[in-house]
């Protein structure tokens, strides 16, 4: 076992100069570290612009009628949001920072597989970014939803044509990814490390670097239909050509619901690494977890047709997709239960990444057993583009991916930086983003059960009062996100520094590195002996 | 890398795979003037799936590969058919 500070001798990735220097050692850096933090950055900048628009939307919800905004604009708040928090946060989110970041350190390698591919991915969803928000300039900003729905994508007068080719072009990004995961857990795992000696997170990687893999071209063929489709007039969706629209919701959510378990997978990742080093105990079945993990990514996907139950589908396609709806909630079930099993009789360590921990468990137990509201098909038909499905929706990704993203950071943040975080300051914003959080979305089950639509600008007024409520929590929780943002900012910055390898007592290879680690990681690459999380 | 030329599988070979599938191209322009209903889309599905285990197994090298090549791509076919299977439970019975 290596010593348990780095020595001040060490230059971390951080400081290392390379061939360039300043912006450019970063924007034309291989090392996975920096690509991992070049996604994070990207992601922190969008993520508030996003945040904004969400708060905005809420802001007009205050009260009925046109206060902040009229419905066009509205229309164009919603799916702005929606596409930069889908395309560009959470589907690339965990895998794109801390898949990059540690994975190569969690399996005791120097980078991943294909280093140049890696940051080739990251300048793709760049791209593919800047290509989304060119849609200002050249026709406004779309208006159909995230979900580009047709035939309506076809029809509006807005232009839509640069949202698909964006979202299209990021699709490629996210492919890239996957391919280089895959062939890193299979070629490039330290002596030793056995399948079954591999942590829980990479495990995850993996699972969702295949649906990466199989799943996205899909969505890219199904968005080059649709330009096809409303440049073109090819007539596979238009029904007046002879298309069928539903055809396009089968190819839409064949790639977008697998793409809830990219964005979930990983997520249960970090869960299942964060549960046992602050519990103090092994996890609570190992192999149950990794063969949950491959079972969500495989039924996972033929589930999709849960989000069509109202399209207008055949009777026995109902039947089989609320069937397969809810035999995933099996796997799923098992890890709650591991994390559960792991912390009971744990000797429980209450710091920031474990608060975070187990508010993801809680909101997505909340998120997943309206799933099943949402999955029978008798209740789905009194929801359905409810603002219940918004809540749901947002209890799963938002607090999933979520979740999970801040219990990662504030669990990695000292072996990424050398620093540590102002640890006050840091609780004291999860348990306002955690109020805000529930404040926000639990009326909109209420609201959704109510019979309020989703995606309106206005409503009766009796709706008024829990939309107050629901407000007032997006205030409280963009409170706690600002306070939980400042923290890692200026802590990345100001810091206290820390040289300490393993501040938490973790068990994993990360761990052994360097803090913050070299820029190959390891001097002497490690030879694993052992399964993960062996505490005694 | 070795600097050789050195191909795993024959010119015969290769001509053969190639004069197939151009057959079996002719073979999925030729059914579209035969009236099948509905089968006529497995048709030219069991025909454009038998290309492209050609060019699977030939051209890219499967059949000569670590079988661990054979299997994903066994197993991302199984998914893709089941995928289909699923979809066909709407379209079939709509």
């Amino acid at each position: 076992m290596s010593e348990s500070t780095t020595s001040s001798k060490h230059v971390s990735f951080l400081e290392y100069k390379g061939k360039y220097k300043g912006l450019l050692g970063w924007i034309f850096s291989t090392d996975h570290k920096r690509v991992g933090l070049l996604y994070l950055y990207t992601m922190l900048v969008f993520f508030s612009i996003a945040a904004t628009l969400g708060l905005l939307m809420k802001l007009q919800m205050l009260a009925p009628g046109h206060t902040l905004m009229g419905p066009q604009t509205y229309n164009a708040m919603f799916t702005v949001h929606g596409i930069i928090m889908i395309f560009v946060i959470v589907v690339p989110g965990l895998p794109a920072v801390f898949g990059n970041f540690f994975l190569p350190l969690m399996i005791g390698a120097k980078d991943v597989a294909f280093p140049r591919l890696n940051l080739a991915s990251w300048w793709i969803y760049v791209i593919g970014i800047l290509v989304v928000l060119s849609s200002q300039f050249i026709g406004g900003w779309p208006d159909t939803g995230w979900t580009f729905y047709a035939p309506y994508s076809f029809q509006t007068p807005v232009n839509i044509v640069p949202a698909l080719v964006g979202a299209t072009i990021m699709g490629f990004s996210s492919i890239l990814t996957g391919i280089n995961f895959i062939v890193t857990i299979h070629r490039m795992r330290a002596p030793g490390m056995t399948w079954f000696k591999m942590p829980l997170f990479p495990w995850t990687l993996y699972a969702t670097a295949w649906i990466q893999v199989l799943a996205t071209p899909v969505i890219g063929i199904t968005l080059l239909l649709t330009l096809m489709e409303r440049l073109l007039g090819v007539g596979i969706f238009d029904p007046r050509l002879g298309g069928d629209p539903i055809l396009y919701q089968h190819l839409f959510w064949i790639y977008s619901h697998p793409a809830v378990y990219i964005m979930i997978l990983p997520g249960m990742g970090v869960i299942s690494e964060i549960i046992p080093v602050f519990s103090r105990k092994s996890i609570y079945g190992y192999k149950a977890i990794v063969l949950s993990s491959l079972a969500i990514a495989f039924v996972g996907y033929f589930v999709w047709g849960h989000h069509m139950f109202t399209s207008g589908m055949s009777g026995r396609a109902l039947y089989a997709f609320s069937f397969l709806t809810f035999l995933v909630a099996i796997p799923s079930a098992i890890k709650v239960f591991n994390w559960v099993s792991t912390m009971h009789k744990g000797s429980l360590l209450l710091q920031t990444p474990f608060y975070w921990a187990v508010s993801f468990i809680f909101v997505f137990m909340i998120g997943g057993l309206t799933g099943l509201v949402l999955g029978s098909l008798a209740t789905n038909v009194h929801v359905h583009d409810t603002y219940f499905v918004v809540a749901h929706f947002h209890f799963i990704v938002f607090g999933g991916t979520g979740y999970s993203f801040m219990a990662a950071i504030h669990y990695w943040f000292p072996k990424m930086f050398g620093r540590m975080y102002d640890r006050s300051w840091a609780n004291i914003g999860w348990v306002t983003f955690f109020a805000g959080f529930l404040s926000l979305y639990t009326p909109m089950f209420v609201l959704g059960l109510q019979g309020m639509p989703r995606r309106y600008y206005d409503y009766l007024p009796e709706f008024h009062a829990w939309h107050i409520f629901s407000t007032l929590g997006s205030i409280l929780m963009i409170a706690g996100a600002a306070i939980v943002i400042i923290n890692l900012v200026r802590s990345s910055r100001h810091g206290q520094k820390t040289s300490e390898k393993n501040p938490w007592g973790g068990k994993t290879l990360e761990w052994q590195a360097d803090t913050p680690p070299t820029l190959e990681n390891w001097e002497e690459v490690p030879t694993v002996t052992q399964k993960p999380y062996e505490y005694k | 890398m070795s600097e050789e030329k050195h191909h795993i599988s024959s010119y015969k070979s290769h001509l053969l795979v190639l004069l197939a599938l151009l057959i079996l191209t002719a073979a999925s322009v030729a059914v579209t003037s035969v009236e099948m209903g509905a089968y006529n889309t497995l048709v030219a599905m069991l025909l454009a799936g038998a290309k492209a285990t050609l060019v699977l197994l030939w051209f890219m090298h499967l059949r000569f590969d670590n079988k661990i090549y054979a299997i994903f791509t066994a197993f991302v076919i199984v998914l893709f058919l089941l995928v289909l299977f699923v979809t066909f439970f709407d379209y079939s019975y709509r």
